[in-house]
């Protein structure tokens, strides 16, 4: 996280608070009940709680995952949002995400995303999904492209 | 889970997709054609919007449906009872999904004994200009 912190001192970027403002206002955020639990330069932690609405597999009780997509696809993007110089649209390129282990039903999600390589149009992203017990149930890679049309 | 012989035996999928909580949230449905190809809709919905500016759906409902669709295809056309695990997916998106209806449909590309790879599209006006596409490994032995 070099860098980051180097861009944490020196350069531009957008005021954590109103990243926070944008991200309660999206729909499907409220709507599935996403909390933010860490946002900083580069970097972003997202959780969200078991909730019966979410699962994707009856007899196991396991959510969906497009929900797990959800999440990493969030945090990603905040993690993006939080270091690029100004307030402009991005725009998820591609998402590729590995399902290590299944999700134990009944417990809070979370979703953590660090965005390691920003170039003039590219972010690129890791993340991962875990639950409490620590161990990794998905890990993801994510490119986002940067527009440069202001908000 | 026996049902999914019963839904497969009655040529309902919807009533696979009934039993999925999450899918009912987001109102999916799904139909089989003639060739046995599952199409999932998933109508537009407030609820759904990911980019309130634009607006535009979330890429997670998106990546949702595509999987969905992945997975529906994989359940009616093995004739197992086993409902496959997904490995990984590898999604494309293509042009922001907007306010209207989205279409899914997925080809099964090798049907291995324990793997199987499936692609998928998802478009909203026009199938030959989709949203987004997606390629999965699912675990299916």
């Amino acid at each position: 996280m070099l860098g980051n912190e180097r861009h944490a001192r020196e350069a531009p970027a957008v005021d954590l608070s109103i990243i926070r403002q944008f991200s309660a206002e999206i729909p499907f955020q409220k709507a599935i009940g996403t909390r933010i639990d860490l946002l900083e330069r580069g970097r972003c932690r997202l959780s969200l709680p078991w909730k019966e609405e979410l699962v994707g597999n009856p007899i196991t009780g396991v959510v969906h995952g497009g929900v797990i997509t959800t999440l990493l696809d969030s945090a990603s993007g905040m993690s993006v949002f939080s270091i690029i110089p100004k307030v402009m649209q991005i725009a998820t390129l591609d998402l590729r995400i590995d399902y290590l282990r299944p999700a134990a039903p009944r417990r809070d999600i979370c979703a953590e995303a660090e965005c390691y390589r920003l170039s003039r149009s590219v972010a690129f992203v890791r993340g991962r999904a875990f639950q409490d017990s620590g161990e990794e149930i998905a890990s993801s890679l994510a490119t986002f492209m940067l527009e440069s049309s202001a908000l | 889970m026996a049902r999914l012989q019963d839904a497969r035996a009655a040529r309902n999928v919807q009533a696979i997709v009934d039993r999925v909580p999450f899918l009912s949230f987001l109102n999916v449905t799904a139909r089989v054609d003639r060739e046995g190809s599952v199409t999932c809709t998933l109508p537009f919905q407030e609820k759904i919007i990911g980019n309130p500016t634009l607006p535009a759906i979330h890429g997670g409902v998106i990546g949702g449906l595509l999987e969905s669709v992945a997975l529906l295809q994989l359940i009616w056309s093995m004739n197992t009872n086993v409902v496959p695990r997904t490995i990984n997916t590898s999604m494309d998106f293509l042009r922001s999904g907007q306010a209207r209806e989205t279409y899914a449909r997925g080809r099964i590309t090798r049907q291995g004994r324990r793997v199987a790879n499936v692609r998928v599209e998802a478009w909203q006006d026009d199938p030959v200009r989709p949203i987004a596409a997606a390629h999965g490994h699912f675990l299916v032995g």
